[in-house]
């Protein structure tokens, strides 16, 4: 009888959390969260999806309105890099509130449970909230001998990715990794090591490649979600537009160098010092889709170029394989030109990286995405 | 006799699974296997040696820093290169950092609430919390206001009915011990410490362009230019932003992070006698100045001998794997030492799903180094008990103090509290030397000296057509050390051995247990069913698992693969 009334009781408590409805921004406030950061955070996170400023208010608008999404963070075989770049995420307070809020129920970097508490944490979540939760994958999943290079509480992370990733509203593939295999896909990749899309065919994956990814893109791609209720477009290599969307030679602070013929030759020589271009060092800009020249890491404080060393072209599918070596000049780009030479360099770039990846047989899919002109031009 | 299994092992970088046996409330036994295996060295045969430090630094994240600097020094020592002055200050501006960064991270993040129970700060008093904190320093962030504020907060957060990742923990234990007061003052810096840290941080991106994975290390320096007169290369305003967050590091270490470790500890001295383990040490010693000269000494210890410190000499490891899921072609038993590494992984373990390991066969992708023989456990305490039994004067300032303070004797150090100390000690003792690194460097500067790079060895054509060499660093976790034989302008093999190797290896061919599975035996467990015991003294290590397991077939023979069935 007593028993019997516990129960009830219990379901009846579970039943008010459930109902219990909180938007983001009634959340913020009662965790003590001034309106004007809230807004600070809205507005970045408006100029991190490429919308134009008008669009901040909106954004505060429906973050205003959305109920609190479940998230599940599975580390597969993977570095940890992208959960620390979690960490060093820009906008501290609110963006580290904002994930707090998307209820991180599974994280094992960082969750207090451990062993069978912590499987039933996943376990819970994913039942409760099937088809609801966002799920993101670090680190990437071995394929061979039935998956066991890769285990967790006993089970192959193959089969965890499954059950997991197949059952959520989307998974973010954070990093090169999870996105496509990343170093451990690396030839001879001895553990048959594939990205999320390839490991769980059917299931509906946003890949935020490099290495690691930018936690601003990360912050923003859940926003998007958030915001527009739907995930955001994709190029043919399944990354965001709004962060893949523009060659990092494009943006480069360094481009006028290049266009210029002014070349680094020699680490710490005076062009070094003076801040020229660093084609001829090996930098894979020219080469690679991503925003790290606007956006950039640490709160902006840096990205690659800028601290002296070039672009490793880090998120590129198989970047391992077609980019390396890491000092090794891109082929077939001349060393100076104006302008419109250099777009036709772009070009030229474009084929050869793809033909690096045919070679390899890496990609399933040469690139056919996202650049109207070129596309034109060739 | 009961066995148990954790895993996952939570809060600690990678994959991690711990086998118990319990008797009478004790671990008379226990087994750490690591689950996860990628095969990076493996992957590394035939590139170019200058892109190394690229590769393994991908080993980890958590680590961001320290295999790049182990393989670029194996690199420059393979070639006889030696850095200019400023790379080598450089180097160790972002390995002090990197040090005091992730000490404190692993304390707050990883660490603390295996101490400490954020629901039992719901019930205390914040002005009596601001009191207790405001006898342990003059941190500014002392307020009963602001304790208030950061325990309302916690308040909100739980009634909203959703924990989040402090969901289903061991909260409520009877091996929690400290009172309401102290958890809220824990659980606030708690916070503090997450905000702290990817501030601090940022002297990785000034150097280096981004933290994880800076990018601004090379094969004979760094890249990162230096130069007053432009606004591309390392000037003065960077310096000092660089000198202000040192400053914010170091007024952190000393004014939250030791004062709570100090008031943590006091309240689990009798984990002053649980955890010991091995009681052998091993440091490789760090922060090198223009000569070579290393701040931290180098050194080995052997069953808790203060007295007498061992010269560590690279040629006496070897690892073995007969515990491990990999082949060895130089027979059960054998070890092989890192430059002759010809590991080819073979996994012999039970078919997933599984719910026991066969301990008494191989259990773990994680190999067995040892030093002439002997498991050695390495970390923040073996370096702080190598220094101060060489006499290394700040080590033994701060030693002598934080014991004082606990009211302990140096004995009280081999164990998981001593663990746990020697990591704040480790952090303080650097935190303080590295802002004079930055000093010499702007030092260096002004006396017109720009230079960060020696080209003489760069073209590969310079080369020998073969060589080999070896790179060690201490890192955070501790003795790490990267091994390279290069020919022909290629990478023929490449082998780390890495602190959490040494650190979780399993047992080798004599039966000798790693340092985890020696720490454990002893160990008592209130509550099988929630083993909060385990993770102190497993977290008191500070695992890091990626860093542990790799393979190292690369020297070009051709294995023959066998399928496991």
């Amino acid at each position: 009888m007593s028993e019997r009334k516990n129960s009830e009781a219990a379901d009846k408590a579970e039943q008010s959390l459930e109902t219990r409805e909180f938007s983001v921004g009634e959340i913020l406030k009662q965790r003590g969260v001034s309106r004007r950061d809230f807004l600070k955070f809205c507005s970045a996170m408006t100029a991190a999806m490429s919308l134009p400023a008008s669009f901040a208010p909106s954004v505060a608008q429906a973050l205003d309105e959305v109920k609190r999404p479940t998230l599940v963070w599975l580390n597969f075989q993977d570095c940890t890099g992208d959960t620390e770049a979690l960490l060093r995420a820009a906008n501290p307070t609110v963006g580290e509130i904002i994930l707090d809020i998307l209820s991180v129920d599974y994280h094992e970097t960082i969750m207090a449970a451990a062993g069978h508490q912590a499987d039933e944490a996943l376990e819970t979540t994913i039942t409760k909230y099937k088809g609801k939760y966002l799920c993101v994958v670090e680190g990437s999943i071995s394929m061979k001998d039935d998956g066991v290079y890769g285990c967790t509480s006993g089970k192959t992370h193959l089969e965890i990715a499954r059950r997991v990733c197949g059952s959520a509203l989307a998974t973010i593939a954070i990093g090169t990794c999870a996105a496509y295999g990343g170093i451990a896909a690396a030839i001879p990749n001895p553990t048959g090591a594939v990205g999320v899309r390839d490991a769980v065919p059917g299931a509906t994956v946003i890949n935020l490649p490099g290495c690691p990814c930018n936690a601003d893109n990360l912050t923003a791609t859940i926003v998007h979600y958030l915001v527009f209720g739907k995930i955001p477009a994709m190029d043919s290599k399944g990354r965001p537009l709004f962060a893949y969307g523009k060659r990092i030679h494009d943006n480069c602070e360094r481009r006028p160098h290049f266009d210029a013929g002014q070349y680094v030759e020699h680490w710490g020589d005076d062009a070094h010092r003076k801040g020229f271009c660093l084609y001829k060092m090996g930098c894979k800009g020219p080469a690679t889709f991503h925003n790290c020249p606007t956006q950039r890491y640490n709160e902006k404080t840096s990205w690659p170029v800028a601290s002296g060393h070039g672009c490793a072209g880090c998120s590129e599918p198989q970047f391992w394989d077609t980019m390396s070596p890491l000092y090794r000049r891109l082929p077939n780009v001349p060393g100076f030109g104006i302008e419109a030479t250099a777009d036709k360099i772009g070009l030229g770039l474009v084929a050869g990286v793809g033909a690096a990846f045919a070679v390899h047989g890496a990609l399933n899919a040469l690139r056919k995405d996202k650049e109207p002109e070129e596309t034109k031009e060739g | 006799m009961a066995r148990i299994v954790v895993d996952p092992i939570t809060r600690i970088e990678g994959h991690l699974r711990i086998e118990a046996e319990i008797e009478g409330g004790f671990i008379k036994d226990a087994w750490s296997s690591a689950t996860m295996f990628r095969g990076i060295e493996k992957i590394l045969k035939g590139r170019d040696p200058r892109d190394a430090w690229f590769w393994t630094q991908r080993f980890c994240g958590v680590c961001t820093t320290v295999h790049s600097i182990a393989s670029v020094r194996a690199v420059e020592d393979a070639l006889k290169i030696k850095i200019p002055p400023n790379a080598q200050l450089i180097r160790n501006i972002i390995m002090g950092i990197q040090n005091v960064q992730d000490h404190v991270i692993h304390f707050y993040h990883l660490h603390a609430l295996d101490w400490v129970d954020i629901t039992s700060g719901l019930k205390a008093d914040p002005t009596k919390t601001a009191a207790l904190a405001a006898s342990l320093s003059d941190w500014p962030n002392n307020s009963a206001t602001y304790f208030k504020a950061i325990q309302d907060k916690v308040k909100a957060f739980v009634a909203s009915g959703r924990l989040g990742p402090f969901a289903n923990a061991y909260w409520g234990h009877p091996a929690y011990k400290l009172p309401p007061e102290a958890n809220l003052m824990a659980t606030a810096h708690y916070l503090e410490a997450l905000e702290w840290q990817k501030d601090v941080i940022k002297i990785h991106a000034i150097l280096g362009s981004k933290n994880p994975h800076p990018q601004s290390f090379l094969v004979g320096g760094m890249s990162i230019p230096i130069d007053p007169d432009s606004q591309n290369a390392l000037n003065a305003d960077k310096l000092m932003e660089i000198k202000r967050l040192l400053k914010k590091a170091q007024d952190f270490v000393e004014k939250v992070y030791i004062p709570d470790l100090l008031a943590v500890a006091s309240f689990y001295k009798e984990w002053a006698a649980i955890g010991g383990g091995l009681g052998n040490y091993m440091s490789y010693g760090e922060f090198p100045d223009a000569n070579g000269n290393l701040w931290f000494p180098a050194g080995a210890l052997l069953d808790k001998d203060l007295s007498k410190v061992i010269k560590v000499d690279q040629g006496k490891i070897a690892e073995y794997v007969d515990h491990s899921w990999f082949d060895n072609s130089a027979g059960a038993g054998k070890g092989l030492h890192p430059y002759e590494g010809e590991t080819e992984v073979r996994y012999t373990g039970p078919k997933p799903p599984y719910t026991n390991l066969d301990t008494n066969a191989k259990y773990s992708f994680v190999k067995s180094p040892r030093y002439e023989e002997k498991a050695m456990e390495v970390g923040p305490l073996a370096r702080i008990l190598v220094a101060y039994a060489s006499g290394h004067k700040e080590t033994k300032a701060v030693v002598d103090l934080v014991l004082g303070k606990l009211g302990v004797g140096a004995p009280a150090l081999f164990s998981t509290l001593g663990r746990t100390a020697a990591r704040g000690i480790d952090a303080l003792l650097i935190a303080q030397q590295t802002p004079k690194w930055l000093d010499e460097l702007i030092g260096n500067i002004a006396k017109g000296d720009y230079r960060i790079h020696n080209n003489e060895s760069w073209d590969p054509s310079t080369w020998p057509l073969e060589a080999k060499g070896y790179g060690f660093h201490e890192a955070p976790r501790g003795a790490l050390g990267h091994w390279i034989k290069i020919k022909d302008q290629k990478i023929q093999n490449y082998q780390a051995v890495v602190p959490s190797t040494w650190n979780a290896s399993p047992r080798d061919a004599k039966g000798q247990r790693g340092a985890y599975e020696a720490a454990l035996v002893g160990t008592p467990v209130a509550d099988a069913n929630k083993p909060l015991e385990i993770l102190r003294t497993i977290h008191s290590f500070d695992p890091c698992l990626a860093c542990a397991v790799h393979v190292m077939d690369v020297n070009g023979n051709e294995v023959v693969r066998v399928k496991v069935s």
